[in-house]
């Protein structure tokens, strides 16, 4: 039994990870077509050079800092006033955000956006991604910190004020140093989800604000493109150097 | 008389029950004064009302004779030794030292950081984290950690319960010679009846949130004025209304003395440094007696006499 | 401290409340009202676009997304519990193995569901080596259907009841096995009488954690299902671009937000763990 375990773990396993895999190697395929005819840098070349994919990887990463910048203050916040005492309503709210089906979110923003820019002379734009990625990430930051928090021992407040500390300098001087890695974790769950989101963000960006994902599913749309594979093969490189770099940075 | 701590009738209500009711007592400066009691007594709940973690629902907290009710934790000249130490794990040593120095602006931070390690004997351990501390130096630095602000009162929860027991009495001998050092009054809350008659001045007994009785550890062992006292300090035979302690009572083959009871030995267990021995009196009642071994051993089945001296009795 | 308190939820429920409360609120108010000439609202109060639901054209999809997500669900579990299993028997290199179930979890999920249609479209790499193997001489329509999708979703949801699976065995009192092993059962019996049913609290949480993102995909039944496979959330997309009727969307979606709040119910009272 032990040996068929680890059989199907191997198939599991290369389900889970085989399609990336192929997709890394054709991105580096001579052919434009799906026959191996070689090696060659030529999509990569084309995807550096082309100016609107560099356009909309910059918005992407612009919208992914500022909103996770907005999200973890605001998250981590939340999460220390909720574990001091809960209120129904906001932590109802929070979990009702999180099932949220993505599309409904997305329209539903886009509806209230449009109901406002009535009232305002505005658009849709950078502005209202960001506003739209805090919205669906804050959740995420909110339960990240909140598992920090659980296991974060209260006394240890207790005592920062009794070695006469106020409520704020027992919070900035020991909750927080305390809580810095789950705060990270949560700001890097917010970074990557925001940086990859298409559905929300294709409904309420604006002519100027298009992002990386909205460039891949238009080119994935149109059908087969080894500069996509390439493009793919970099988000992924990237997001995982990222997730690397973290892991290193919190065990050191 | 001088004093430093007073509760006046002092109680705390929970929703769902009274955790203390209506204590008052009084401590002495430069007292190590025990708060005694099982679990659930309270003892903790009233520490925490004096360190002014929980708001009393009535009564009056005086520090100095000045009336702290409405003081926060960080208002309060008293400091607390937290059952787990509760020390900052992203702070070194000399971080935790100087966490409260820092709070009140103090200049000569290097000093007194000296002065606090070397008076808990761990120079030379200010860069470690608490990660890196074993249990013992975990508590120390936990009292230098108070003991560098001068506390009027020093708080101690169950300071000892989260150490090894091989450690605990070695580390109780040395908290007993540190507060004489330093002379400043302890008050430490505690469910092990030993610990309390081995460091404490003065010890109050406190049973469901009520205050049962305060003395010097004698008063309390020897002269218990309420039954759960007398019980909860050690092992006590009733007979006939009068408490006798297993160690105060004797068993002889042949009468002796005025107070003079036959009784059969039911059983007898060896103790190392004494025998347990179990008898039964005539009207059923089980009397337990601890006696030298050089007394000799007795059977099962033995008809015995047991007596003990008028002064060795528990009047209540 | 209550001031403080009320200083660190202030920034959040006003996030929430703007962006997340106050939206819900105005589709809510479209759902009643009738469609405009051009796109837009009319302020005609009715209960019409509720009714509409209930129409055989979108009860079929209706329907069609139950089937899929609660099919998908079962193919997760299934796929699942073994890898959980695995994973929680494997010693010293348990903390890697769990690492590579959630690492695809961290890439990004257009990419992933892109390299299936990379690999499955007519001349993606599985059409590809099966002509040049001489074993097909027409590519197989494996694209733009039901199954695609199936897979699909498989795909991007396994992580999340990997995970809950693994922490229910993880907190399996081990000498249940040792007993059951003791009375003579062999693993196989052990594992299917005694493990399986223990794990119980993971399935239903996992379950749930599958079926509800599953209920409202959008993205995998858009790339890789074809016009046969429109699903919930590809209808209310539809309402809001090419239909143009936005009261009729705001209805299906809230109707969506409905059946995933009872299922989040669901969730807090059976799924046990407390996440915020």
């Amino acid at each position: 039994m032990k040996r068929g375990l680890a059989l199907y773990a191997v198939a599991a396993y290369a389900f889970l990870h085989v399609p990336l895999l192929v997709l890394a190697v054709f991105s580096f395929n001579s052919s434009r077509f799906t026959v191996w005819e070689g090696w060659s840098l030529e999509w990569y070349r084309a995807a550096l050079h082309d100016g609107q994919l560099g356009e909309a990887a910059w918005n992407s990463i612009l919208i992914a800092v500022a909103s996770t910048l907005v999200s973890t203050i605001v998250g981590t916040l939340c999460a220390y006033g909720l574990w001091k005492r809960d209120s129904k309503w906001l932590s109802g709210s929070l979990y009702l955000s999180l099932v949220t089906p993505e599309i409904v979110m997305g329209i539903s923003l886009l509806v209230f956006f449009q109901w406002m820019f009535r009232f305002l002379h505005v658009q849709l734009g950078m502005h209202t991604v960001i506003l739209a990625h805090v919205a669906f990430s804050l959740s995420y930051v909110v339960i990240v910190v909140m598992a920090r928090l659980r296991t974060f021992d209260a006394s240890l407040e207790e005592a920062a004020m009794d070695l006469g500390a106020t409520e704020w300098q027992a919070f900035r001087r020991v909750t927080l140093p305390v809580l810095a890695p789950g705060i990270a974790a949560a700001a890097l769950l917010a970074f990557t989800t925001s940086f990859d989101d298409y559905v929300i963000t294709s409904l309420v960006a604006g002519v100027d604000s298009e992002t990386l994902p909205m460039v891949v599913y238009a080119m994935a749309r149109r059908g087969a493109n080894p500069v996509l594979n390439s493009i793919s093969t970099l988000i992924v490189a990237a997001l995982g150097a990222l997730i690397l770099f973290s892991e290193r940075l919190r065990e050191s | 008389m001088d004093l430093v701590l007073e509760l006046r009738g002092v109680s705390k209500h929970y929703p769902t029950h009274q955790a203390v009711n209506g204590v008052s007592l009084t401590v002495e400066r430069g007292a190590f004064f025990a708060l005694l009691g099982p679990s659930g007594c309270g003892k903790t709940t009233t520490l925490r009302l004096v360190a002014g973690f929980e708001d009393a629902t009535a009564g009056e907290v005086l520090l100095n004779g000045r009336r702290i009710n409405h003081l926060k934790p960080y208002e309060r000249n008293v400091n607390t030794v937290f059952q787990n130490y509760a020390l900052f794990p992203h702070l070194t040593v000399r971080g935790n030292i100087e966490f409260g120095l820092k709070r009140q602006g103090i200049a000569d931070l290097a000093g007194k950081v000296r002065d606090a390690l070397d008076l808990v004997q761990l120079s030379g351990k200010e860069g470690r984290y608490p990660a890196e501390l074993s249990g013992g130096e975990k508590q120390r630095v936990a009292l230098a950690r108070s003991l560098v602000l001068q506390p009027d009162v020093l708080l101690l929860d169950e300071p000892l319960s989260a150490l090894d027991p091989n450690l605990r009495k070695q580390v109780r001998s040395e908290l007993k010679n540190l507060q004489r050092r330093v002379g400043t009054t302890f008050l430490f809350v505690t469910h092990d009846q030993e610990e309390a008659l081995s460091l404490s001045d003065q010890i109050a007994v406190m049973n469901k949130g009520l205050l049962e009785q305060v003395g010097t550890p004698e008063d309390i062992y020897l002269r218990p004025t309420t039954r759960f006292v007398a019980g909860f300090l050690g092992a006590v035979n009733w007979i006939g209304g009068i408490g006798v302690r297993p160690e105060a009572t004797q068993i002889s083959r042949t009468t002796a003395g005025d107070h003079c009871i036959p009784a059969t030995v039911r059983s007898s267990v060896f103790l190392g440094n004494c025998l347990q021995v179990e008898t039964v009196c005539g009207d059923g009642q089980c009397v337990v007696a601890e006696v030298s071994r050089l007394n000799g051993s007795f059977t099962a089945g033995e008809a015995v006499y047991l007596s003990w001296n008028a002064s060795d009795e528990l009047r209540l | 401290m209550n001031r403080l308190r009320l200083l660190f939820l202030t920034p959040a429920g006003i996030v929430l409340g703007a962006l997340f409360l106050a939206p819900l609120a105005i589709m809510l108010a479209y759902s009643f009202l009738t469609r405009g000439a051009y796109g837009g609202v009319t302020a005609d109060f009715s209960f019409e676009n509720y009714q509409r639901v209930l129409d055989p054209l979108y009860a079929v999809i209706l329907l069609r997304t139950f089937v899929m997500a609660a099919t998908a669900t079962l193919g997760c579990l299934v796929l699942g519990f073994p890898l959980a299993l695995f994973i929680s028997q494997s010693g010293a290199r348990k903390n890697l193995y769990l690492q590579l179930v959630i690492l695809p979890f961290w890439t990004s999920f257009l990419v992933r569901t892109y390299a299936w249609m990379f690999l499955l479209r007519d001349t993606g790499l599985v059409n590809s080596a099966l002509l040049a193997a001489g074993l097909i001489h027409a590519p197989l329509p494996l694209l733009y259907n039901d199954g695609a999708v199936f897979l699909g979703l498989v795909y991007g949801y396994l992580p999340f009841v990997v995970l809950p699976l693994y922490a229910t065995l993880e907190r399996l009192d081990k000498s249940l096995l040792e007993a059951a092993a003791d009375l003579g059962a062999r693993p196989w019996i052990t594992t299917t009488r005694i493990v399986l049913p223990l794990c119980a609290p993971g399935f239903r949480a996992g379950a749930l954690l599958v079926f509800i993102p599953c209920l409202g995909a959008y993205l995998t039944p858009d790339l890789l299902g074809g016009s046969k496979t429109v699903l919930v959330g590809n209808v209310i997309q539809n309402q809001f671009t090419t239909a143009r009727d936005w009261p009729f969307g705001s209805a299906v979606s809230l109707l969506l937000m409905a059946i995933v709040m009872v299922l989040l119910m669901l969730l807090i009272r059976r799924g046990g763990e407390k996440l915020i």
